[in-house]
Formats: C-alpha cells, sequence, structure tokens
C-alpha cells in the first residue's frame, strides 16, 4: 500500500504525457498508476457514456415528438429509460468530477506527487470499467436491458424477466469503485499536503472533495447491501423484501435513499468545489467566506443523510415522518444558499473576464438555483403529491444534475483543458456551443417542468392530446441542446491535435496547479511546493 | 569530460496512511452490516414472537463452538502481530497458520450447520418453509443472507491472512526497476555500481546500438531487522480480522440466543 516514487535527480523535466514507461501504447493509461493518466482515463471514458447516454435521450425525445407508437414500443422505451438513467447515474455523474478532475487536480492543488495509494486508485478505474461492461452486457443475455428505471425498486426488480440481476451487480461494483476513490481521496488529504498546506490554505475544491468522500464511504455501503439483496431475492430466493416471505418493499425504499439521497450530494458537492474555483479565477478576487463554503459542504454531507424520507412521501409514511423529513430538507438548503450568496458577494466589484469557464459556471448556477427552487416545492407536502412521478420531477432534476453538475463538469473541462493537455482550444468555438445549449436545455427541460405541472407522467412512452404541443417544443429542445453538447466537445477534440500551444497560466488562477507546467511533469512540481499563504491569492505578474 | 548522473531510489511508505485507509474501510464494511441490521430489527419488532419460536431451531452448542473458535482467532492473530514486531518470524508465522486453520474450522462447523437445516428442508423458498407463518419465513431469509454474508467475509479474510502468511514466509523482497527512457542522454557513459568507494560491476560503454537502459535493483533484508511493511500488512489484515469477529459477536445472540 506504500507507494514508490523512483527519482532521477538529473533528468530532463518532461511532461507526464511525454514519459514512457513499462508499457506501449494503450497499455501506458490502462495499466498506468499516474494520478493523472487515471484522471483522464476517468475523463475520456466517462465522457463516451455521457455522449451515449445522452443520443439515448434524443431517441427517446423522438419517440415523443408523436402520438402512439412510432419508434419504439412501450418496452423498449422503459429500457432505454432505465439505461439512459443508469449510465447517466452511475457512469457519468457519481464518478463524475471526483474521478476526473478531482484525481487529476486533488494531489496537484495539496502540493502533492500523487494520491496515497495510486494503484488502488487503479483498481477503482478497472472496477469502473467492469462495472460498466457488464452493464451493457445485459444487453446482449436472455432477458436484455433491465426495465425497472435506474432505482430498481423491488417487488417489480424481484419480479421482471428483465436481467435485472446483472445490472444491480454492476451497480454493486461501481459502488465498490466509488468507495475506493473516496477513501483513497480522504487518505491523501489527510496525509499528503505539501508543507504549509494546513487545512484553511486547501483551495475549496479539495475541501468539496474531502466532503464528497465522507459521503461516499459512509453512504455508498448502504446501497450496496440493499442491490446484493435484491440480488440474493432474484437468485438465491432469499426474500428479504417480499410479502409472501413476511419482506415489506417499503423497507428497500428506505434502503435505498438512505444512500441515493447522499449520493446526490456526491453528485453536486465536488461541482459546487470547481465554481468556488473559477469564480475567484475570473473575478480576480479572493473567495468570499472561505470558510463557510468550506464548511457548508462538510453540513451537506452531515445532514444530507438525515431527509431521505421526501422522496416517499406518497409511499405510505407517516404523516409525522412526512413533515419531519419536509422540514429537513428545507433546513438542507440553508448551506446551499450559503453557497450562492458567497458566490455572489465574490462577484461584487470583481473585475470579472467572461471567458468561456466563467459563462458556463455562471449560467450554470442559474440553472442550479431553478432546480434547488423546484427541490423546495416538491419538499412541500401538499406540492409533493400534486407532481410526484410526473414531468415536474423529470424536469427538476435534469436542472439539478444536468444543469448543475454536469453544467460546471463542463466549465472545468474548458477550465482546466489547458493545465492537462497543454493546448489551447478555439474559444469562438466555445462561446458558439453556449446559446444552442442553453437555449436548448431551458426548452427541453422547461417544457418538461410545465407539462409535468400539467399532469404528464414520468416514463411513459407516450402522451394524451392535450401534452402534444408540450413535447414538440421540449423535443425540438433537445436538439438544440444535442447540437451544443456536440460542438462543445468536438471543439476539444480538435484541440488535442490543432490546438495551440498553451501557457502555464491562461487564466491567472492562484492555486498551486497554475504554478507549474501545463502539462505538469510526472510528479506535478521540479521541486516540492511550499506554501506560504491562502489559495485564491491573485499576484499581478500572474495576470495571463 | 566526465560526468555522473546520481540516481537514487528514493523510497515513500506512509505507515500511516495504510492504517487510516484500513480503518475508513473497515468503516464501510460495519455500514454494509448496519444495513443487515437495520432490517433485522425492523422485522423483529414485527415478528417478535416467530422469531423467538424459529431461533429455538438453532443448533446453540455449534454457534457456541464458532464464537469460541472466532474469539480465539482473534486472540492468535493479535499474538502473532505481535511476534512479528519482536523479531520472532517463526513464532509468528505458527500463530498465524492457527488463525487461518480456526477461521477453516469456523467455515467447516457452517458448512455442517446449513446442511443439517437443508437437509431437514428449511433453506430459502423450501416448500417446507414456505408453509410456516411469515415471521419464520423471514428469519430464516435473514439467517441465511445474514450469516451467509458473514461466512463471505470469514472466507475472504483467510484469503488474506493467508496472503500475507506467504509474504512473510518469503521475507519482504523488494524491487525498483527504473527505466531510461532517454538513451541518448547516457550515450558513451559507462554505468557502475559504487558501494561506499569500491566500485561493484561496471557495464559495457553505452553505444548507439542501446535501446533501453533498465537498471533493476532489489533489496533483501537482513536476518533479524525488523520486516516494517510485513508488519503493516500483518496489522491491517488482524484489524479486518477483528471486525469479521465483532460482527458474528453480534449475529450469534441475535439469532441462536432470543428465546
Ligand atoms: C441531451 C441530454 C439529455 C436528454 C435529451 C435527456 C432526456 C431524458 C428523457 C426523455 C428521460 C425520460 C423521461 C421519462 O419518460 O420519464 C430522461 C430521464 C432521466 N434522465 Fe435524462 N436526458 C439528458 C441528460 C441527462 C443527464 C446529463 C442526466 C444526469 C446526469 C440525466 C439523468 C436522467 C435520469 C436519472 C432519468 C430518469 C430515468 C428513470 O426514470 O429511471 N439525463 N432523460
Ligand atoms: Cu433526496
Amino acid at each position: 500500500m506504500a507507494s514508490h516514487a523512483i527519482t532521477e535527480v538529473q533528468h530532463l523535466e518532461e511532461n507526464y504525457l511525454q514519459v514512457k514507461s513499462r508499457w506501449r501504447g494503450i497499455f501506458a493509461w490502462i495499466f498506468s498508476t499516474d494520478h493523472k493518466r487515471i484522471g483522464i482515463l476517468y475523463l475520456v471514458s466517462s465522457l463516451t457514456f455521457f455522449v451515449v447516454a445522452a443520443t439515448i435521450g434524443i431517441f427517446m425525445r423522438l419517440e415523443q415528438l408523436t402520438m402512439g407508437e412510432t419508434l419504439m414500443s412501450a418496452d423498449v422505451y422503459n429500457r432505454l429509460f432505465t439505461l439512459h438513467g443508469v449510465i447517466m447515474i452511475f457512469l457519468l455523474i457519481i464518478p463524475g468530477i471526483p474521478a476526473t478532475f478531482g484525481n487529476f487536480f486533488l494531489p496537484i492543488q495539496i502540493g502533492a506527487k500523487d494520491v496515497a495509494f495510486p494503484r488502488l486508485n487503479l483498481l477503482s478505474w478497472w472496477l469502473y470499467i467492469i462495472g460498466a461492461v457488464l452493464a451493457v452486457t445485459t444487453l446482449f443475455l436472455p432477458g436484455s436491458l433491465p426495465d425497472t428505471g435506474w432505482t430498481f425498486y423491488v417487488p417489480y426488480s424481484v419480479r421482471t424477466g428483465s436481467n435485472v440481476a446483472l445490472a444491480v451487480f454492476a451497480a454493486f461494483i461501481l459502488g465498490f469503485s466509488s468507495i475506493l476513490t473516496g477513501l483513497n481521496f480522504l487518505t491523501t488529504i489527510h496525509r499528503l499536503r505539501a508543507p504549509g498546506m494546513s487545512w484553511h490554505r486547501m483551495p475549496l475544491f479539495v475541501w468539496a472533495l474531502y466532503a464528497t468522500a465522507w459521503i461516499q464511504i459512509l453512504a455508498t455501503p448502504m446501497v450496496g447491501i440493499t442491490l446484493l439483496l435484491i440480488i440474493f431475492e432474484r437468485v438465491l430466493n432469499i426474500g428479504i423484501f417480499d410479502p409472501t416471505q413476511g419482506g415489506d418493499p417499503i423497507l428497500f425504499q428506505h434502503l435505498f435513499w438512505i444512500y441515493s439521497h447522499p449520493a446526490v450530494y456526491i453528485m453536486v458537492l465536488p461541482g459546487f468545489g470547481v465554481v468556488s474555483e473559477i469564480i475567484p479565477t475570473f473575478a480576480r478576487r479572493t473567495i468570499f467566506g472561505y470558510k463557510l463554503i468550506a464548511y457548508s459542504s462538510l453540513s451537506i454531507a452531515l445532514f444530507g443523510s438525515l431527509v431521505w424520507g421526501h422522496h416517499m412521501f406518497v409511499s405510505g409514511e407517516s404523516d409525522i415522518a412526512n413533515i419531519i423529513f419536509s422540514f429537513l430538507t428545507f433546513f438542507i438548503a440553508v448551506p446551499t444558499a450559503i453557497k450562492v450568496f458567497n458566490w455572489t458577494a465574490t462577484l461584487y466589484k470583481g473585475s470579472i473576464a467572461l471567458e468561456p469557464p466563467m459563462l458556463y459556471v455562471l449560467s450554470s448556477i442559474f440553472l442550479f438555483a431553478i432546480g434547488g427552487f423546484t427541490g423546495l416545492m416538491q419538499a412541500t407536502l401538499p406540492i409533493d403529491v400534486h407532481v410526484h412521478d410526473t414531468y415536474f420531477v423529470v424536469g427538476h432534476f435534469h436542472y439539478t444534475m444536468f444543469g448543475g453538475t454536469i453544467w460546471v463538469m463542463l466549465a472545468g473541462l474548458l477550465y482546466w483543458f489547458p493545465k492537462m493537455t497543454g493546448r489551447m482550444y478555439n474559444k469562438k468555438m466555445a462561446y458558439l456551443a453556449w446559446p444552442f445549449m442553453f437555449i436548448g436545455f431551458n426548452v427541453l427541460y422547461g417544457a418538461m417542468m410545465y407539462m409535468g405541472w400539467k399532469g404528464m407522467p414520468r416514463r411513459y412512452y407516450d402522451h394524451l392530446p392535450e401534452f402534444h404541443t408540450d413535447h414538440v417544443i421540449a423535443t425540438v429542445g433537445s436538439w438544440l441542446l444535442y447540437i451544443g453538447i456536440l460542438l462543445l466537445l468536438g471543439n476539444l477534440v480538435v484541440a488535442l491535435y490543432k490546438g495551440t500551444r498553451a501557457p502555464d497560466n491562461p487564466w491567472g488562477g492562484a492555486t498551486l496547479e497554475w504554478q507549474t507546467t501545463s502539462p505538469p511533469p510526472l510528479e506535478n512540481f521540479t521541486e516540492e511546493p511550499v506554501v506560504k499563504h491562502e489559495p485564491y491569492h491573485f499576484r499581478k505578474e500572474d495576470n495571463g | 569530460m566526465k560526468s555522473i548522473h546520481a540516481l537514487t531510489v528514493a523510497e515513500h511508505r506512509d505507515f500511516e496512511g495504510a492504517r487510516l485507509g484500513m480503518w475508513l474501510f473497515l468503516i464501510t464494511e460495519l455500514i454494509l452490516f448496519t444495513g443487515m441490521f437495520l432490517l433485522y430489527a425492523m422485522y423483529r419488532l414485527k415478528y417478535a414472537a416467530a422469531f423467538h419460536k424459529a431461533s429455538l431451531e438453532l443448533d446453540v452448542v455449534i454457534g457456541t463452538m464458532n464464537t469460541l473458535v472466532l474469539l480465539t482467532s482473534s486472540l492468535t492473530v493479535a499474538l502473532s502481530i505481535e511476534a512479528l514486531k519482536r523479531n520472532s518470524r517463526k513464532l509468528s508465522l505458527w500463530l498465524l497458520g492457527a488463525t487461518i486453520f480456526l477461521a477453516l474450522v469456523f467455515l467447516v462447523n457452517k458448512y455442517f450447520e446449513w446442511g443439517a437445516k437443508i437437509h431437514h428442508g428449511i433453506y430459502p423458498g423450501s416448500q417446507e418453509l414456505m408453509q410456516r407463518n411469515l415471521g419464520e419465513v423471514i428469519y430464516f431469509n435473514l439467517y441465511y443472507a445474514m450469516t451467509g454474508l458473514h461466512g463471505l467475509h470469514v472466507l475472504v479474510g483467510m484469503g488474506v491472512l493467508t496472503w500475507i502468511f506467504v509474504l512473510i514466509a518469503r521475507k519482504s523482497r523488494k524491487k525498483y526497476v527504473v527505466h531510461n527512457p532517454h538513451v541518448e542522454q547516457l550515450v558513451g557513459s559507462e554505468i557502475a555500481i559504487v558501494k561506499g568507494d569500491k566500485e561493484g560491476w561496471r557495464v559495457d560503454k553505452i553505444d548507439d546500438n542501446v535501446e533501453q537502459v533498465e537498471i533493476t535493483i532489489t533489496y533483501e533484508p537482513k536476518s533479524g531487522e525488523v520486516d516494517l511493511p510485513n508488519i503493516i500488512k500483518l496489522e491491517n489484515a488482524g484489524l479486518y480480522w477483528h471486525l469479521v469477529d465483532i460482527i458474528w459477536i453480534f449475529l450469534f445472540p441475535l439469532f441462536y440466543l432470543i428465546s
């Protein structure tokens, strides 16, 4: 479990992409224990899954463009939204920012050479890929893709003929991978900070990863056991949730959401961390309320574990439980709002440069606010009874997860791309993709919320005539959004080959990753950095 | 001109980090079982009488035996760590071997216990079981799920202990491989090993034909040297083993002793 670092004293300073190892070609990537390469591996794989699942989303929208069965049957639609949800949740957004940028930048931002357990880190990626392969394999086995929705609720997930057991096992493995990443990050942050890097000098991205890692460790085993029990029930007939064997399906929902609500903070906290990096850089001001932002992450991690019942308001929970969970859910909006206020205060009187990363971050805060407010609406009992299981909910969680986290992940990609690859992308194209994404996004998910409010239920492949116009609008929005995504990502792929050389500090950032070369050397710094001041300490010379 | 390229092999080992990592992992294991214990608690509240009745059917003798076996194994693994720390490798290996043996005894016992139950037709989904009342059915389902999951942990723990047994038995030999991709820098130079002021060996001049230079250094601890890397591994495995033990300490009364 220890790492062997082999240093050649007088070596040419080469960056991590040039370093040759025992392995050649692709093997130099998939067997590398360098945290930077592993970060890139995660980035490439999760973005690929993103495009695949977004394409599935486009197909679902195409089915809804017309009434009746045109493109696919109800059965296929069920399997597609399950696959879409499973990929987006378990393969994209949960590993998401921590496994990609976290892997790449956490060690650099605290001035370390690597994570605490580099080999375990590689194992995490392998488990991730194995999980992904297993999930896809269900397609080719008898029973085909699961059709339960990403939540795998019993009793349907036990009764259906589709291939749930393998898909659930895949999710179990992915959970294990997530736990190992969390464990690795916690140990790294505790043990490997550079001299002078005290807790209150850590960048806020690191704080966010720290809080996230705790949730990963504390919550994930809960869903692990829940998923295992589904497998037990399907394969070994050990009914734990089966009423005919004395079980109670509601208990499944409890255990599932005891994990899955905290999991939404696994999804969103790292995104908050990225926002807290990008805003000071482009406002050229130190962050306002550093400690409040740092500790609000921790308090979200803490209180986030107490609100799971808000997913079960209509599952027969007692009124008292409902009221308590509703109240706690309102309460948890407070630390999130604290962050938003602090970001706004940072912008105030800052000299704002609306570079592409900043543009995407600011619009993401806007989208996430809509997601947050509609979340509060659903925390209100009478409203939730009305909108539960409608497109309102679908609109809401796309605003939070996509508008919040994935949008920020793309902003982070624009922010750190020059550092990771040493190339600068075409900024004009990055600007050009924005209106497509922003307008498309709001048209698609705005229309969804609107029709959900009017009663359009989720997870149906067809709709009634009164919803038809709304569905057409939503589908057109999905095209714009999709074009925007392709423009944005395509631009970066082109930049890999044709981009101009990026300087070491193109944005004038103050945190440690900007003090080393682009791309960084194998061990991140030529000399071990010594930290003398807080993270967002802007100097004149750094003006990029 | 003669220039000397120094080649240093720096080793970074963070034992505190390894221990912290292990504790974090143990927390995840505890939570995994907490999920099961929560389910147990809910169902026991609901079907208190049936749980009483069903638990009468478990074999308390085998259960007690297994408890003693696991407790003893926790002791032997702790002693084994202590022995390795005091540099008596042989004793440590004996104690570790005993631990592995006790783990095996536990599993064999479990095999016979389950076997007898299955023989009597009591297993998940069996006709015999399904005729009973719901509380008893869920009791036995939980019994199989929880002791099964625990048994799996015993098996994994056994595997880990065996792996470490081999490591200690083999002595820890560490190998470092240094690759130098920049052969062109080395062209014209010679590679030699220098120990103190004595030169160990020397290889031929590196010329244009050499494509790659690879240096492998192997360390072997002298006898009598404290084997730190293995101690930390054994300690971590010991922690895991104690966890397996503790979980059983809860399982045993909850299933065998509630009537
Ligand atoms: C171009 C991008 C996207 C499109 C067109 C899209 C479209 C859709 C559609 C049409 C549904 C099914 C609604 C229903 O019939 O109930 C859906 C469900 C869902 N989407 Fe997306 N989506 C996109 C991106 C995302 C992203 C980025 C995420 C998460 C990070 C996400 C997460 C989900 C989840 C969790 C579900 C629920 C699946 C279920 O009901 O089990 N989607 N999406
Ligand atoms: Cu929730």
